[in-house]
């Protein structure tokens, strides 16, 4: 069972990078993590390409293919999606009929110095990877004062990323079983 | 024209079987507020017999005129069809008068098991070209889709929002009489 991480920030010391990386240190038994930083080297999403898309996009398509799960932490630009990680799942919605997250258990959780912890993002992710075909699953949070709380995890940021790693592994078991 | 019976009070003997060319499985939904959204499927299988009726439908047969909606209404927020490829139907009580139909049965969607109250008409037995004997149904239900699961939605900036709970099921069925072997 192996669950991919994908962060929102390109950002070299990224809150939403290191809630990934606390969530791969604590994982049930069983579960493999990696992570996917491909994000900077996806290009503009162009239709014309789809089909024929670079190799950053087709890696990135291969990952999440190949994952059982995933995991996508992202902070909030402008109260909604960074425009990067918008941008790759555009790639990723494609084709529509069969993309590689349909039916793919996917949470979503972020991390933000502020008081709300990027919840607009976290909704507008949501929303777009359901459109996507995705299935979005619950206990996804929005972590606010997050410097604090990543530098020094207490137990109930460890539970909350160890509950939620725990659900993307309940739904990705029944559609392994379903298939 | 009908060959119906005033004093019908239960369909014609026999078991009758859809036959999918001349039969429709529609929904319709109220889209913006405003107007109604039409959609179906096009692969379904219905029975009528001294059981009562019996239909499944296969929603990856779901049909709409953008794909990308296909794609959306197959999903998690929609029908799951992963894990949920069929919708079923089957009777509990059957009321016929001449040529009205009421049913109360139960129907299974995306794994919820409600019931509901369906009218409809009958009309027939006719013989057709073939030989084979043949009679129509008509039946209408509106359910809400949010008791089912079905609970996308999108709020509409001055109020409201794009999707109805309220969808009418629609079925225009001609089922044929099965030989005896």
């Amino acid at each position: 069972m192996q669950i991919l991480g994908i962060a929102g920030s390109l950002r070299a010391h990224s809150l939403n990078a290191q809630l990934l990386q606390l969530a791969a240190a604590n994982l049930p038994d069983g579960v493999t993590y990696a992570a996917w930083e491909g994000l900077r080297d996806i290009p503009p999403f162009d239709q014309d390409t789809e089909e024929t898309p670079s190799v950053a996009v087709a890696t990135f398509r291969s990952v999440v293919s190949s994952a059982d799960a995933v995991l996508i932490a992202t902070p909030e630009y402008n109260g909604s999606i960074p425009g990067t990680l918008k941008n790759a799942l555009d790639w990723g919605s494609r084709p529509g009929a069969t993309n590689v997250f349909r039916g793919k258990p996917v949470a979503v959780v972020g991390a933000s110095p502020g008081a709300f912890g990027g919840i607009w993002a976290h909704e507008e992710t949501r929303k777009v990877l359901g459109i996507m075909g995705a299935r979005v699953v619950g206990g996804g949070f929005s972590l606010g004062k997050a410097p604090e709380r990543v530098a020094a995890p207490d137990q109930e940021l460890l539970g909350q990323l160890r509950d939620v790693v725990e659900t993307l592994v309940f739904e990705a078991t029944a559609r392994v079983a379903a298939a | 024209m009908s060959t119906l019976s005033e004093t019908r009070t239960a369909f014609p003997t026999g078991t009758w079987q859809v036959d999918p060319v001349h039969s429709t499985v529609e929904f319709s939904v109220k889209h913006m507020v405003v107007a109604n959204f039409r959609g179906g499927f096009d692969a379904f299988e219905v029975t009528v017999d001294e059981g009562g009726i019996r239909g499944t439908v296969d929603v990856s047969s779901v049909r709409v005129s953008e794909p990308n909606l296909t794609g959306h209404l197959l999903a998690p927020d929609f029908f799951d069809a992963e894990r949920h490829p069929r919708l079923s139907f089957a009777s509990n009580a059957i009321s016929i008068a001449g040529d009205e139909v009421v049913v109360d049965g139960e129907l299974t969607l995306k794994g919820v098991t409600r019931p509901v109250a369906i009218k409809g008409s009958v009309g027939g037995p006719v013989t057709s070209f073939d030989g084979s004997s043949r009679i129509g149904l008509e039946l209408e239900t509106v359910i809400d889709r949010t008791a089912y699961g079905l609970a996308w939605n999108a709020p509409l900036p001055t109020g409201g929002f794009a999707v109805g709970n309220d969808v009418k099921l629609h079925a225009e069925l001609e089922l044929v009489l099965a030989e005896v072997a």
